[in-house]
């Protein structure tokens, strides 16, 4: 569904990705993991549009679109959830949903709309109950259940979810996550991308880890979970040793 | 204002859009329109003029920075001066008052039938400008615009579009403003500069994203400068405006009414 070639992305001087290529099938959960900087928030902004790449090629169904323009990329079907939630602050829940809802808001009509926020509501309850809410005064679990029930409005095929764990409780995550895991039963596909390396893989068919802006590493959630390397370097258990009993917690590389 | 909440740009060539409104509206007086109809065209007309001001100056430059989109918009303001000196002329021209009659009494103070038609307007855009942003899908779409670029281009929100809406209902305003005023004042070419810097005093004075402390803002600012004509000599009412503008820069760089730089209106 989405293939990305021999991605190099720069700012300036700086190079962020080097030829990174990596695709994502229809119905699935791909998950990116690797540490802060290695290149993985740059990877989804190039995606979605935000940047534009040096070289190499990004399609979609078969569709070059490389280097088109965010406000274009989300009406083909691929929403961004960036860094850090993002909401609308200074509106309510419910215009946060209406707003997210822009690129199909006259395809749907109101009737649809109101399907489509029934259908974040019965994914993430809390946020009927925040409906006339400011989205600023949330806390951090509901904001990121809006960031994702956002972007779900605009039904798209492909999401992009930039660190969803982040600085959320352990049973906060665990809630988010169980929600994120059940997308590709409603046509969604999902490219996660996590520095919470255990959480992800958890709910992850594929996975990659990427490090200074090359892919390293890439196989089934299976796979990585066993290799020794992303043990070590990811998941925080030691390579000699018995594993340790994992609490569950956000195990992450810094 | 809606142009500096949708675009971070502060529109100096906003006064130009309220004395073409006026101009529009004296120019279209041979035609017998009634007075209702007459406004909505003038309205309509400088709506556009400003959509395609936003095209033709502000749209090829989106790329460039705040400073130098404001210093075009000052381009903006004494290019509309200019062409307005070709078209009408220097010469002043009159509006008559909405209705007409003499002024009336309300507890004690004098106020003309023409004050009573401004102040109505600015209720009445007052609330207009309410029921757009809080309860409309275009102009909640401009709030989040606001709000959050980023995420408002992840939502399909084209930001440029926003900026020609933006343009579009400020001048359409602005016109509004200008039409209002007119029979009191007289309607020349260059009326635009003085009313521009008033309404952005008055604005900075409601904290600059606030219509509702802009409306106080302005009351404030009049009624100092009437106090400085009727105390010290008519020419410093010029001054005053101003004077308020560097005193409020110094130390309330957010407004008088606190808040400040807040998304919402």
């Amino acid at each position: 569904m989405l293939e990305v070639e021999t991605l190099s992305v720069a700012y300036g001087a700086i190079q962020a990705l080097r030829g990174v290529s990596l695709s994502v099938g229809e119905g699935s959960i791909v998950t990116l993991i690797g540490a802060n900087g290695a290149g993985k928030t740059t990877l989804l902004r190039t995606i979605s549009g935000l940047l534009r790449p040096g070289s190499g090629r990004i399609a979609f169904d078969g569709r070059e679109i490389t280097g088109r323009a965010a406000e274009d990329v989300v009406r083909l079907g691929i929403s961004h959830a960036p860094e850090g939630r993002q909401n609308f602050a200074a509106l309510t829940v419910r215009d946060n949903l209406l707003i997210g809802a822009y690129p199909v808001y006259r395809r749907h009509g109101k009737a649809g709309v109101q399907a489509d926020q029934e259908r974040v509501f019965a994914l993430f309850p809390v946020l009927r109950q925040r409906e006339r809410q400011m989205a600023g005064t949330l806390s951090g679990g509901e904001q990121q259940m809006l960031a994702i029930g956002r972007i779900l409005m605009a039904r798209p095929r492909l999401v992009l979810l930039d660190e969803p764990s982040m600085g959320l409780a352990p049973l906060v995550v665990r809630e988010i996550l169980k929600q994120i895991r059940r997308l590709p039963e409603a046509g969604t596909t999902v490219l996660l991308v996590e520095q919470n390396a255990r959480s992800a893989l958890a709910i992850a068919d594929r996975g990659y880890v990427i490090e200074t802006g090359r892919v390293v590493l890439a196989g089934s959630a299976d796979e990585l979970k066993r290799d020794p390397r992303v043990q070590a370097a990811y998941l925080g258990r030691a390579t000699k040793g018995p594993p340790s009993k994992g609490s569950g917690l956000a195990i992450t590389q810094e | 204002m809606t142009i500096y909440n949708v675009t971070g740009i502060i529109n100096f060539a906003q006064g130009e859009f309220a004395m073409l409104g006026a101009m529009v509206l004296v120019s279209l007086e041979p035609l017998g329109l009634p007075l209702p109809v007459g406004v909505a065209v003038a309205v309509a007309a400088v709506a556009l003029m400003g959509g395609l001001v936003e095209r033709l100056t502000i749209h090829p430059a989106r790329r460039a920075s705040p400073v130098t989109l404001i210093i075009i918009t000052i381009g903006v303001d004494i290019s509309i001066r200019g062409l307005a000196l070709l078209v009408w002329g220097t010469d002043p021209y009159a509006i008559s008052p909405f209705t007409a009659g003499p002024p009336l009494r309300v507890a004690g103070a004098i106020i003309t039938r023409q004050g009573v038609w401004i102040l109505g307007t600015t209720a009445l855009v007052l609330a207009f400008l309410y029921v757009f942003f809080e309860h409309t899908y275009p102009g909640k779409t401009l709030r989040a615009c606001a709000i959050n670029p980023l995420s408002a281009r992840l939502s399909g929100i084209r930001p440029d579009r926003m900026s020609l809406l933006a343009f579009a209902l400020s001048a359409g305003l602005g016109a509004v403003a200008g039409i209002v005023i007119a029979p009191l004042t007289l309607v020349s070419y260059d009326i635009g500069l003085g009313l521009g810097l008033r309404g952005f005093v008055a604005a900075i004075m409601g904290g600059l994203v606030n219509p509702a402390g802009a409306v106080v803002g302005a009351l404030l600012l009049a009624v100092l400068e009437n106090l400085a004509a009727g105390l010290f000599r008519a020419a410093y009412k010029e001054t005053v405006a101003f004077l308020v503008l560097f005193l409020i820069l110094f130390f309330r760089p957010h407004g008088i009414f606190g808040g400040g730089a807040r998304g919402g209106l």
